[in-house]
């Protein structure tokens, strides 16, 4: 599965990227976010208030209940502020 | 109501030119009664020296084409077009340019309105600022914007 960060999500994870294998009980976006909280206090400190996070599944907007797979590509970051 | 327009998405750190883009949308055609076009400029508030634009690359081409194509679909527009900036664009310099064409001005007004309302909630751009005595900051998304983009949602 991969993973992208976006703005100050990749700038406390310090990675832009990567490439995991999560648990098969990780089924969902939350599910994700709680088991990639775990693996460093750049993600803990990321992900520590999940409502200031948001999420794409295949570069589509994503809800927490959105089921996630290996092969997908899922995305963390702000709400977006373009325009 | 069938669309055959082709909406132009553009993202890119190149900046943007509102005549020549109108010019495209009139040219070789007669039946374009209106333009209608918003560009969002960047302002120096309080020291700010620099705004820098973060995108996902992919789907925010992904996510500008497909807020056209709705445009497209809700309007009879005669053009489309949606051009956005990224990296680091100074005090005075365009950020976002939204252009619309039809035979009659209502279509034209509305549809530049729902597109750049819908665009600042819809698409994957991140705004920093960076200010002349060395601080950085991203900027956080508004409640106000999330009302904008509200008012033009339909039901499903």
């Amino acid at each position: 599965m991969k993973i992208l960060y976006f703005a100050w999500v990749r700038q406390r994870i310090g990675l832009a990227a990567e490439d995991v294998t999560p648990p098969a009980a990780v089924r969902d976006v939350a599910g994700l976010v709680a088991w990639l909280a775990t693996r460093s206090p750049g993600h803990a400190s990321a992900f520590a208030d999940p409502r200031q996070i948001r999420a794409a599944v295949n570069q589509e907007f994503a809800t927490a209940e959105a089921p996630v797979a290996a092969g997908d590509e899922v995305a963390f970051f702000p709400p977006v502020t373009g325009g | 109501m069938a669309t055959t327009v082709q909406p132009l998405v553009r993202v890119g750190e190149a900046g943007f030119d509102l005549a020549a883009e109108s010019a495209r949308l009139g040219a070789g055609r007669t039946d374009v009664g209106g333009l209608a076009s918003f560009v969002g400029l960047c302002r120096g508030d309080d020291g700010l020296a620099a705004l820098v634009l973060e995108h996902y690359p992919g789907m925010t081409e992904r996510a500008l084409a497909a807020i056209a194509d709705e445009a497209c679909a809700r309007w009879p527009l005669t053009g489309c077009t949606v051009v956005h900036r990224i990296g680091r664009i100074l005090p005075g310099e365009g950020i976002v340019l939204v252009l619309t064409a039809s035979a009659h001005r209502l279509a034209a007004l509305e549809s530049c309105a729902f597109l750049i309302d819908w665009l600042k909630t819809s698409a994957p751009f991140w705004k920093r600022e960076e200010f002349a005595d060395g601080a950085a900051r991203w900027v956080a998304a508004k409640a106000s914007d999330d009302a904008a983009a509200a008012r033009w949602r339909q039901p499903d």
